[in-house]
């Protein structure tokens, strides 16, 4: 027994066999280890650097480093619902919103949207002139404007603003730097051109203006003044599209000959079905001055709230919604006003007696270019489709992630095909914005909370809103003394290209664009 | 001094063995997949907990600081259970710890009826799913411990003062 005992205290050599019996299994696993790790790393490095795209979130602030600081007094005209997000974006929040906010956050802790809110950038601005036709809106404005520190109605509120009843009266104003334009569309070129005579800065929602005409005659007023302009394509501040300009730099998709983008919504706030205001009335609304650079009508609450859905203020899904695609291409390809443009579509869905049709297409060509660009919308269905640019060796899915595929027949990726190193099912390319990296293999569900945006929250510490950044490029800018992303030249394309698609729809043709002497003919 | 081995079979001991060893390799190729992958958070994966105990684990998400804490102990906790219960190296410790892991696992992720995760999994479930049986076949390497008959622990445990 105690000679047992002691055998049993010593390590014998069936000990270290029994004692090392699953090592081997380690030797296995290292094994496989290397050879996955090899494959991953040859296929990165002969698709991701090899094409020499270098993906950092480094790039993410577009605006010139100069500025002198100054804080900038801003007018807005306008209050509706963009108004209301564009001035919350610039950091004045009406104090309702965030009492939501502060409650939602009670409620449920990962609503963050309060805490985002305050974490964003003081833009060193100051509201001193508000104006819109609503008394209503008019008199909100004035208590977003004094929501100077950011709080819920229980704060202290700072007024520093005034109210206009008429934006030439804001424009002449002595204490206004700059302008907000969020109004309908009908009333951009006018406003815009006179505060570009005044020389106050234009910040203008899209679509540029309500008609072809305006958009020369708006092109003109810029130019010959001194002013900032910026158009409201948010989208400029995308990372992701940024990023995309690299990929059809490089020319990673070889030859491209279609483009498409689309627009889905189905809900009656998609469709310009917005709220009519139980105090709107004609007491509390300006109609006279609603209609005044277009046709005359009757007072209409309908018409006032609702605006898109008619051609006298609106420039429907042309102007409201293909503006933006065509921007978000126009900004990575350049692509610039196309050759001509046909369009179709009709009122199928919202028989409300509205005139702008809610289902629309509209296919331009650009023979220089050798490709077709082609937006389809429908206002009644959710089905999500992407844009999509398409080459002869691989295409792009361009939204908050990039996802690049490489084409089953592409001549430059054969070999790689052919090796296993890329497959057409599998992207060779993502790029998730907030994560820094480029990777040939990222999983789906890294794919599906950026395109949710959740990564922002969790990479930056914060979801950084377009908005508030396209802004902040404006006033930089108008510090800098030097024009933003979407200036007016960016404009005119944007605008130019829509009217033409709106042109052709409405008067049934073809139109084309007669670059030499600048003509929509 | 009872000797354990004497209770197992050498098909008992062997079954045993070779389930100790996928259980473990299953956690260390995990856990060196997401040191290898600098992308690699846990933040979707709380962001999305259902269930009970949701709001535990999604405040978890919302501090950076702690969530660097959470990744670190993820990779390092999976590579370590899955070396301790490969090698039987100190075995009970790896095999109570992946209870404990893959625990937290199934209690943010519930196989609930009507609860639909963003990280689809290929499977269908009902109440069972692949953690709680992960969980319970770790149990069973726990009161059938092998790790003083065929592992590192042999060597280590067997030497007495």
């Amino acid at each position: 027994m105690e000679n047992k005992e002691s055998n049993n205290n010593k390590v014998t050599r069936r000990d270290i066999l029994k004692g090392l019996a699953t090592v081997p299994v380690l030797g296995a696993f290292g094994y496989g280890m290397y050879k996955k790790w090899n494959l991953d790393r040859l296929r990165h490095n002969s698709i991701a650097q090899e094409l020499g795209l270098s993906f950092s979130d480094d790039d993410e602030a577009q605006s010139p480093v100069v500025s002198d600081g100054k804080t900038i007094r801003l007018g807005i005209i306008g209050f509706g619902i963009r108004g209301k997000q564009l001035l919350r974006a610039a950091g004045f929040a009406h104090p309702s919103v965030i009492d939501d906010w502060k409650a939602g956050a009670e409620k449920n802790p990962s609503d963050r949207r309060y805490a985002d809110y305050l974490a964003q950038d003081n833009l060193n601005i100051v509201i001193t002139a508000v104006c819109d036709l609503f008394d209503v809106f008019a008199e909100e404005a004035l208590q977003a404007a004094a929501n100077i520190n950011r709080t819920g109605s229980d704060g202290k509120m700072v007024q520093t603003a005034k109210r206009y009843r008429r934006y030439t009266d804001l424009l002449a104003a002595d204490d206004v730097d700059a302008v907000i334009i969020a109004t309908p569309d009908h009333w951009h070129a006018q406003m815009a051109i006179e505060a570009a005579r005044l020389g106050k800065h234009v910040y203008v929602e899209k679509g540029l203006t309500r008609t072809a005409d305006e958009v020369f005659a708006l092109r003109k007023a810029v130019k010959e003044s001194d002013i900032i302009f910026q158009l409201g394509h948010q989208g400029r501040q995308t990372d992701s599209f940024h990023k995309a300009k690299q990929v059809i730099d490089k020319n990673i998709l070889g030859k491209i000959s279609l483009i498409e983008v689309c627009t889905n919504r189905n809900d009656p706030n998609g469709a310009w079905v917005y709220d009519i205001h139980p105090d709107g009335s004609p007491k509390t609304i300006d109609w006279a001055q609603f209609i005044e650079p277009t046709n005359s009508h009757p007072f209409s609450l309908e018409r006032f709230f609702r605006w898109r859905c008619w051609w006298d203020y609106g420039t429907g899904l042309s102007g409201d919604l293909l503006t933006h695609e065509f921007d978000a291409v126009n900004q990575v390809m350049k692509l610039g006003i196309p050759h001509s443009a046909v369009a179709s579509g009709g009122v199928y869905y919202y028989k409300d007696g509205r005139e702008v049709p809610d289902v629309f297409q509209a296919v331009f060509e650009y023979p220089e270019r050798d490709l077709t660009f082609m937006y389809s919308a429908t206002l009644a269905s959710d089905r999500f489709r992407g844009k999509i640019i398409m080459g002869h060796d691989a295409n792009m899915e361009m939204e908050n992630t990039l996802l690049v595929y490489p084409d089953r027949n592409s001549t430059r990726y054969k070999k790689q095909l052919e090796q296993g190193l890329m497959s057409p099912d599998k992207p060779m390319i993502t790029y998730i914005p907030g994560r820094g990296q480029t990777d040939a293999v990222t999983s789906p569900t890294e794919q599906y909370f950026a395109s949710r945006g959740l990564l922002y929250t969790y990479v930056k510490g914060k979801r950084v809103d377009t908005t508030h950044l396209h802004i902040k490029e404006w006033l930089d800018c108008i510090r800098a003394g030097v024009q933003p992303s979407c200036n007016i030249d960016q404009g005119f394309e944007e605008a130019i290209t829509a009217h033409m698609a709106t042109i052709a729809l409405r008067e049934n043709r073809k139109v084309f664009w007669d670059a030499e002497n600048e003509k929509i003919i | 001094m009872i000797k354990k081995h004497k209770t197992f079979s050498n098909t008992q001991l062997t079954v045993l063995v070779v389930a100790r060893v996928l259980i473990g390799w299953y956690c260390l190729y995990e856990g060196v997949s997401k040191l290898m992958n600098p992308n690699w958070s846990s933040f979707a994966f709380l962001i999305d907990s259902k269930g009970w105990f949701a709001g535990i684990f999604q405040s978890m998400a919302s501090s950076s600081a702690l969530l660097n804490v959470i990744d670190f102990m993820n990779v390092w906790g999976l590579i370590a259970i899955g070396l301790g219960l490969i090698l039987g190296l100190l075995t009970q410790v790896a095999t109570v710890s992946g209870i404990v892991l893959i625990g937290l696992y199934w209690l943010s992720h519930p196989a609930l009826i009507n609860v639909k995760y963003m990280l689809a999994g290929t499977d269908n479930t009902l109440w069972v799913d692949k953690n709680l049986i992960f969980i319970f076949l770790l149990v069973i390497l726990l009161v059938f411990p092998t790790g003083k008959e065929i592992g590192i622990d042999r060597i280590l445990f067997n030497r007495k003062k």
